[in-house]
């Protein structure tokens, strides 16, 4: 630790073995040196006794003047350590008077440093290696003292000037920069400008790599400075130069110490992300703890910035490893979408291996993952994407099956345990669905890293048919820039290795362009070589064609391997590339001859004869090529097939007879080759001209030649010594050879994940992450299940046995269950019950943004309340037999969990009813026959050891995500006459449409739900599927349509009904009550024509005939889109048309919303900021007197109130009809007036409503 | 001993090989480690050849190119390469617009704004703020009054509170922007990239689109744009702002707009569809055997415009390597001849239907070399206003969420992409 301190001069190899033996120690001694000399004393000692007396140590120290001069200062320091000790201790009492006790210490300091420094001087002789270890000390020492916030700063930095010769401080290959003088003068300047003048110049010296390290001591002084720019500066200078300068750096770190307590977040980051990025290994525990908090940090901002620390602090200190995964763990459980991000990347770097650490935050993760900044998008995926292939069995595996898989995901439990024994038919785990639904939306992101990211996460995870989904997408990125193009063919390239068909309607987008650069025009032509086959090559050959002719050869030549290979692999196409080939042996450019030749020669091997009129061409051809390469190919044709052209081959070899000592060494190599075989076939003939060759090869200048050809000889010219070898000559020379493979250079390269850097290099790069293979046997599913103590109903053993009877009819009581849920919310939230603690949870969140952002306070309090509501619930429900002694565990339990990491993973991950229910059926699954007790013990198991897996885990979980995959059908299942046809169509696009994430699970059991005692589906499009409750009964207002002046006798009225449209979910449902004034029958009442765009009216069948005094009233829903738009169409009577608007009132745009208080807390929370409107009503007494607040509330809009632990706390919840936006409307009242809070995403309605609200509530 | 993921350093670099801008975000890697960067340099022919991922034997090169700069990123260990790739564009993208150009100059006279907005773009290496209106609210882009205003003041052009954008549900949208003059002006930019056979028969021809947006509203409005005929649109992506289930269940864009520009929507229509080629070229390029002389002719003439004018012509070709010069006559517009690159440019301007632009004459081959065998391609650009190739028609764009009537505009306009003629 002393040597890595030594001002980055160091750093040979035996370092390391030191720094090994002294990190405990020092470690020790950085905490301990806190306060007593003793202590320091006894350090030091512990030092002396290490030293093991290392020579080059020794040396080394010598050779550093700074390290001597430092340790003088320390020895000094050592020496009156206790005067110092107690000069600090007063100072940290009276810190006002800094300047004093700094000039004390001082007066200290000087003389007692000459003393030493001449002691010192006679030590060096002979314990230079103690020295070294005594400025380790001394640093500890002025850390601790750091740490107690002692005012030794300046001190020091006199101390430093008085014992340091500035110039060789820095050593002499340091040069000082010109002008930097007149920089330091301006830094030590009074004038703010001038400083921050100097402070730019000196960036722009960084910038340029200049070294400015020496002014560090001038810099460093203005940390604490007020103006925020040069702060920055400052910064980055200290970022850059901490680790060379240490211990000045350390100077610093009380600044930020004080700057993490600052009420700004802004600069409470920063100062975290410059503590965390000076690196300085001595400020470990400082860094540790300062992550610590801003691990807890009410700032999401903050804690995203403590996560990207994590990685900074676990690069400088490996060991702080187990401290910094507990970190971890607690921030991958936040819920803010800013930190997800970065703790996944955190988790990435420091313990990828941990994947159980990600269970029970996985749904959560994949549900963020659209609010999640890109960045993080693409690392969440990554991970997922390792984390599935752990997790989840192959839905690779007999993909045939799986095409129907939509009924698999109906079957029964039954059926399903069975098929898991026996691995068929696939059913695909819903949280392995639940990864791909919820990236696929990211494949339109502008990010072409998410969409890259995507798409290999389809590539490895989904199965065979559903991966085309990525090909337009990858597509689409071939438009960006040069380098995105680049990495994007790459990894086509390989996927079009295995999947041919994914991009060949594609195929003209990897049409080669002549100003494409080189390397993308090699990988277009790889993937177009990829795709060719029976139907297409034509059109790829033409393609082809028009390359060859290329004017970039290298590219021409490649376009001919491309040749090469598409005719291997089209069996039809063979003879006309070869044919093309030939033609291109007379070209004039030798690169294309050459590669013509070696192309054909690996064809021809292939099928050799039914090609000798080829070769026989290629022969004649021989002596216009002159490409050694294609020379040295056609001969080991020729030789290799000189049956197929017994009359052209001795020819060939007589011509090369005659040029051998011209020819190049690889064509003389050939040459030998043909005449061997030749000789051995046709010795009548070449005898001569074989024994005339290898005279000559036997005299080259080449060693190779002249080797080849004395074995040659031996081998086919039997001699007395030596003649073994030739009986097999021809067994040697003629063995047929395996024709070569020409394949693609991708071929192999899916070993790699694809997107990655190791798939782009094709080989491991550092830090290459294997993805694992799928599990032979599905993992324990249950483990990804989040217990939430709140307990809503139980399944009973006997549904699950009914359930295991038919498909259908599971899917009946599947639903029966849903509509029990339903009753039993409504009663839960209706119920008067409420806890003081739940109460203020509630309080804290709704009360600012940052609060109900805090994890540990009010994740806690939470908690605790929905404990308490779930005795309620139990309280109110009479149903099941299994739940009076789950009770009673439960309640016991409420203090056990107390701890807030346990709270926090609970609500952390809970979205609602929907977890609870999850982790209720997979208990209840579990438990089926036996008592409550044993659900309970598993689940605290499970709480204490989330990595383990609970001994009585259920066989198979009936996740609700099941029943997501179910939702299609759950709508046939409602066939209530009033079922809405465009419900189904809106079911579809549901898994994409969570833009709450959150939300999402909610929705899954929202499917279904009862209203006003009637089997009533209402699909919520945007997945708030909270469930409505039925209108509050308020008195009908009702508006006039139609005066029965202007219309003749006809009046019109219309009121807004506040129930859910029977046409059309989205439609709001108003009531037309015509009445005949006139004094004849009105015949044909009818709407005719819709004048407003954009709304969509739901006519009523015409009224065929009113009599007179009569009046009839039908229902018609209209969609006003969320505005407060007038619906205007004209009403038409047999005889005439009267133009008439219904004018909505912004209270009626709404349907009331069941949900509890926590869930509106949630809620509330995701909607802050420019989704939040608030106001301070002034309250008269009359007003308060005159009605309840929430009876005024609910008749100016239709809106559910949510239960209120709190007298003065008034919630209520609607949604919007047309969107499914959420609105949450808050008052809390005060004394004289109250303060009114709106949220909701569709901020327009959001401020009418509070307008109105605040007309409505301040009227007496 | 443990390998640090994501961005280490950035080092710009210009087209003759200086390094002229460094920043480390962890300790500071030595910028010899460049050299193996300069050797791929000195290998490509062309800037645009060198390879984007370079690896060295302890650390991996991860690079751009743009404005004749290259961006090389210092990676020690494994990590997506297109993360990397398109945090480098979206650098570009903030320095072109901080400082209006992204220029070797540029980035030097800006040099303490560089490094404010590289700190805050990274932490540690992995990408903090890339949003252009958090980044603006965090630091100000330099203007001529505001440097004149901080010298005299000493205020700073450093951001003191945390960008609402950071914590907000809207990110990319600064709060409590006001203009005077509200308006929203969007083009639809579609560009036609097409490969063109000998013949004058198509090969190959797509069209993409982008709409591309300057927002200046006060507040915080929300828009909606929905389209005549979305269905034309085959593969979109979007800003992050547009509501993406609105897309999907209604083909509508509905958001709420950064302020300033930004681009909306990129966009594709499918190759299935037929493109309108907007151009034709008729080209007469031969070099005989034997000869000195080359003769090369060329027209142009409108085809399928719709009656609009073809305009900011730009025809440009890579003669083959025999050229030595060429000698031509331009019926209109002015040429270039680059011996050395054998590079010709034909800046022709406007195609008039009544009289075709020409370019005519002869080329002057290297004696004795023989007929190359490809003649050379044949690029072009060129604009037409007020058309959207494709069809593709804005309906309407309404406000909602704010009470002033902004003004609204849209602009069409279809360019060439990578238009080549081959001959």
């Amino acid at each position: 630790m002393a040597n890595s301190l030594c001002y980055g001069e160091q750093g040979g190899a035996d370092s390391g073995v030191e720094v090994g033996q002294e990190t405990p120690t020092a470690g020790g001694a950085g905490f301990g040196l806190f306060s007593t000399d003793f202590k320091r004393r006894g350090t030091f000692s512990l030092w002396t006794g290490l030293l093991s007396g290392p020579a080059d140590l020794q040396g080394r120290v010598r050779r550093h003047k700074s390290a001597r001069a430092a340790t003088k200062r320390c020895l000094s320091r050592l020496d009156r350590g206790r005067a110092q000790t107690c000069l600090a201790k007063r100072a940290s009492l009276t810190p006002l008077d800094s300047s004093d006790t700094v000039c004390a210490s001082c007066a200290v300091a000087k003389p007692a440093g000459f003393c030493t420094r001449r002691a010192a001087g006679e030590m060096s002789r002979s314990l230079s290696g103690l020295r070294s270890d005594a400025l380790g000390v001394m640093r500890t020492a002025r850390v601790s003292a750091e740490n107690l916030q002692l005012a030794l700063r300046s001190d020091l930095s006199l101390e430093e000037r008085a014992l340091n010769d500035p110039r060789s401080y820095r050593g002499p290959e340091e040069t000082r920069n010109e002008g930097n003088e007149d920089l330091k003068e301006m830094l030590e300047s009074s004038k703010e400008s001038l400083k921050l003048e100097a402070m730019k110049r000196v960036v722009g010296l960084i910038a340029k790599g200049k070294n400015a390290s020496e002014l560090f001591p001038a810099v460093v002084k203005n940390v604490a400075n007020k103006n925020l720019e040069l702060k920055k500066l400052v910064y980055v200078y200290l970022v850059r130069y901490a680790e060379e300068q240490q211990d000045l750096a350390l100077l610093s770190i009380s600044t930020f110490q004080r700057a993490l307590k600052d009420p700004n977040q802004l600069i409470r980051a920063s100062a975290l992300r410059v503590l965390s990025s000076i690196r300085v290994p001595i400020i470990v525990p400082i860094m540790m703890l300062a992550i610590k908090e801003a691990a807890s940090d009410l700032s999401p901002y903050v804690r995203k910035t403590a996560a990207h620390a994590i990685q900074k602090l676990y690069s400088l200190d490996a060991d702080q490893k187990d401290h910094l995964i507990e970190v971890i763990e607690k921030l991958l459980k936040d819920k803010s979408t800013l930190v997800a991000g970065s703790v996944v990347m955190a988790f990435e770097e420091v313990c990828p291996d941990r994947i159980d650490l990600i269970h029970r935050n996985y749904r959560k993760l994949c549900n963020l993952l659209m609010d999640v900044e890109e960045w993080g998008q693409v690392v969440i995926i990554s991970m997922l994407t390792r984390y599935a292939r752990t997790q989840f069995i192959s839905p690779w595996k007999e993909d045939g099956v799986f095409e129907n898989s939509e009924k698999a995901f109906y079957e029964s439990d039954e059926e399903k345990r069975k098929s898991a024994e026996e691995t068929k038919p696939y059913a695909m785990d819903p949280d392995h669905r639940l990864l791909l639904r919820s990236t696929k939306p990211l494949l339109q992101s502008r990010n072409t890293a998410v969409v890259m990211s995507v798409a290999q996460l389809y590539w490895h995870l989904a199965p065979k048919h559903e991966v085309n989904i990525i090909t337009k997408s990858l597509v689409r990125l071939l438009r960006s820039h040069r380098e995105v193009q680049y990495i994007v063919l790459q990894n086509i390239a390989t996927m079009s290795i295995q999947r041919k068909g994914m991009f060949e309607p594609f195929m003209k987008s990897f049409y080669v362009r002549s100003t494409d650069a080189t390397h993308i025009k090699t990988l277009k032509l790889e993937i177009l070589t990829n795709l060719a086959n029976e139907a297409n090559i034509s059109t790829v050959l033409r393609e082809f064609q028009t390359y060859v002719k290329s004017q970039d050869k290298a590219f021409a030549a490649a376009t001919i391997q491309a040749i090469g290979r598409c005719a291997t692999n089209i069996s039809e196409i063979t003879d006309t590339c070869l044919n093309g080939l030939v033609l291109l042996l007379s070209n004039r450019d030798e690169t294309v001859v050459a590669e013509s030749v070696v192309v054909i020669r690996k064809l021809l091997q292939t099928q050799p004869s039914e090609h000798s009129d080829i070769i026989k061409h290629m022969a004649k051809l021989f002596d216009n090529i002159t490409v050694p390469m294609a020379r040295a190919s056609i001969l080991w044709l020729i030789g290799e097939y000189c049956e197929h052209v017994p009359k052209i081959a001795p020819d060939v070899l007589r011509k090369m007879a005659k040029t051998f000592h011209n020819e190049e060494d690889i064509v003389k190599l050939q040459t030998v080759s043909l005449a061997a075989k030749l000789y051995l076939t046709n010795s009548k003939q070449t005898k001569l001209l074989t024994q005339y060759i290898l005279n000559l090869g036997k005299y080259d200048q080449n060693y190779d030649i002249r080797d080849r050809t004395r074995f040659i000889r031996q081998l086919i010219v039997p001699s007395e010594r030596g003649g073994a070898l030739s009986k097999y000559a021809r067994r040697i020379l003629l063995a047929p050879k395996p024709a070569p493979v020409l394949q693609s250079a991708f071929k192999d390269r899916d070993r790699f994940q694809l997107g990655t850097l190791s798939h782009t290099l094709n080989s491991k790069a550092t830090g290459y992450l294997e993805l694992s293979d799928w599990p032979p046997m599905a993992p324990d599913q249950s483990v990804r299940n989040v217990e939430v103590a709140e307990a809503m109903k139980e399944w009973s053993p006997a549904v699950g046995k009914a359930k295991s009877s038919k498909s259908d009819d599971k899917f009946y009581s599947d639903s029966g269950e849903e509509e029990e849920e339903e009753d039993e919310q409504a009663a839960d939230s209706g119920s008067d019950e409420e806890s003081s603690s739940e109460a203020s949870s509630s309080e804290a969140e709704s009360g600012n943004s940052e609060t109900s952002e805090d994890s540990s306070q009010s994740e806690k309090s939470s908690d605790s309340g929905t404990g308490v509501k779930k005795t309620t619930t139990q309280k109110n429900k009479k149903l099941q037999q299994v739940k009076k002694p789950r009770k009673v565990s439960d309640s016991d339990e409420g203090p056990k969990n107390g701890h807030s990491c346990e709270a926090g993973s609970r609500s952390g991950s809970g979205s609602g009813s929907s977890e609870e229910s999850s982790s209720e059926a997979s208990e209840s699954d579990s438990q089926s026959s036996s008592d409550s007790d044993s659900g309970t013990e598993q689940k605290k198991q499970s709480e204490a050891k989330p990595a383990q897996k609970v001994e009585e885990k259920p066989k198979k979980e009936v996740s609700l995500l099941d029943l997501d995959d179910f939702s299609p059908a759950a709508v046939t299942m409602t066939k209530s006459s009033i079922l809405s046809p465009s419900v189904l169509s809106d079911l579809h696009g549901l898994s994409l449409a969570a833009s709450s994430p959150a939300i999402q699970l909610l929705c899954l059991i929202g499917h279904v739900f009862s209203w006003q005692g009637k089997l009533v589906s209402v699909c919520d499009r945007v997945c708030v599927c909270q469930q409505l409750s039925s209108p509050v009964f308020v008195p009908v207002r009702t508006y006039e349509l139609l005066h029965r002046m202007t219309g003749k006798g006809l009046a019109a009225q219309y009121h807004f009904s506040r129930q859910p449209c029977i046409y059309d979910d989205r439609m709001i449902s108003v009531q037309l009550t015509f009445s005949n004034n006139g004094d004849h029958t009105l015949e044909n009442i009818h709407i005719s024509e819709k004048t407003s765009a954009g709304q969509n009216i739901h006519c009523f069948s015409p009224v065929e005939c009113l009599e007179p005094e009569k009046s009839v009233t039908v229902s018609v829903g209209v969609d006003f889109n969320d505005s407060t738009q007038a619906a205007s169409f004209q009403l038409c009577t047999k005889a005439e048309g009267f133009n008439v608007s219904i004018q909505p009132a912004v209270g009626e745009l709404l349907l009331p919303v069941t949900m509890s208080e926590q869930d509106f807390s949630k809620e509330q929370g995701k909607l802050q900021g420019m989704n939040e409107s608030s106001a301070t009503i002034a309250m008269t007494p009359e007003s308060i007197a005159s009605q309840p607040l929430h009876r005024k509330v609910v008749n100016m809009a239709n809106v559910g109130v949510v239960p209120s632990g709190q007298n003065n706390v008034h919630r209520f919840a609607a949604k919007l009809v047309s969107s499914g936006a959420l609105v949450l409307v808050c008052v809390v009242q005060k004394d004289s007036g109250a303060q009114l809070t709106v949220n909701t995403e569709k901020t327009i309605i959001g401020s009418m409503l509070l307008r109105e609200l605040q007309t409505v509530l301040s009227a007496p | 001993p443990t390998a640090v993921k994501m961005i280490h350093s950035l080092f710009l670099v210009n087209a003759t090989g200086d390094i002229f801008l460094e920043k480390h975000w962890k300790s500071a890697v030595s910028r010899s480690v460049c050299d193996y960067f300069f050797e791929a340099q000195e290998r490509a022919t062309e800037p645009e050849n060198v390879p984007p991922v370079i690896p060295t034997p302890h650390h991996y090169l991860i690079s751009v190119f743009r404005h004749r700069i290259f961006f090389v990123a210092v990676i020690q260990s494994e990590v997506p390469p297109l993360f990397v790739i398109e945090f480098l564009h979206r650098v570009v993208d903030t320095f072109q617009d901080y400082f209006g150009v992204c220029t070797e100059a540029a980035i030097k006279d800006n040099v303490v704004v560089v490094y404010e907005l590289l700190e805050e773009m990274l932490d540690n290496g992995f990408p903090l703020a890339t949003e252009s209106n958090i980044l603006k609210e965090l630091i100000k882009p330099p203007t001529i009054l505001r440097t004149v205003v901080n010298t005299i003041t000493g205020s700073t052009n450093v951001g003191e509170q945390l960008p609402t954008g950071q914590l907000s549900v809207v990110p990319w949208r600064r709060t409590g922007v006001k203009y005077t003059n509200n308006e929203a002006y969007f083009d639809v930019v579609e560009e036609i990239d097409a490969i063109i056979d000998k013949s004058g028969s198509t090969v190959t021809a797509e069209i993409q689109g982008v709409i591309d947006a300057c927002v200046k509203l006060t507040g915080m409005p929300d828009l909606t744009l929905s389209f005549m005929n979305p269905r034309l649109l085959d593969d979109v992506s979007f800003h992050p702002c547009v509501r993406f289930k609105r897309w999907e269940a209604e083909r509508i864009l509905s958001f709420i707009p950064p302020d300033g520009n930004f681009r909306l929507l990129s966009y594709h229509v499918s190759s299935q569809n037929l493109v309108a080629i907007p151009v034709y070229v008729k080209h007469n390029i031969t070099f005989r055997e034997g000869s000195s002389q080359g003769r090369f002719d060329l027209t142009l003439g409108p085809k399928q415009t719709m009656g609009k004018v073809v305009e900011s012509v730009l025809v440009s070709s890579r003669l083959p390597r025999v050229v030595l010069n060429a000698n031509l006559s331009p019926s209109q517009g002015t040429y270039t001849f680059d011996p050395v690159t054998k590079l010709l440019t034909w800046d022709v301007g406007k195609i008039n239907p009544q009289k075709l632009p020409s370019l005519k004459g002869s080329m002057s081959l290297q004696a004795g070399a023989s007929k190359p065998d490809e003649n050379p391609t044949i690029n072009i650009q060129f604009k037409i206003p007020q058309m959207a190739v494709s069809g593709l028609k804005v309906n309407r764009l309404d406000m909602y969420g704010e009470k002033y009537k902004p003004f609204k505009g849209i602009k069409y306009m279809t360019m060439a992409g990578k238009f080549q003629v081959r001959t």
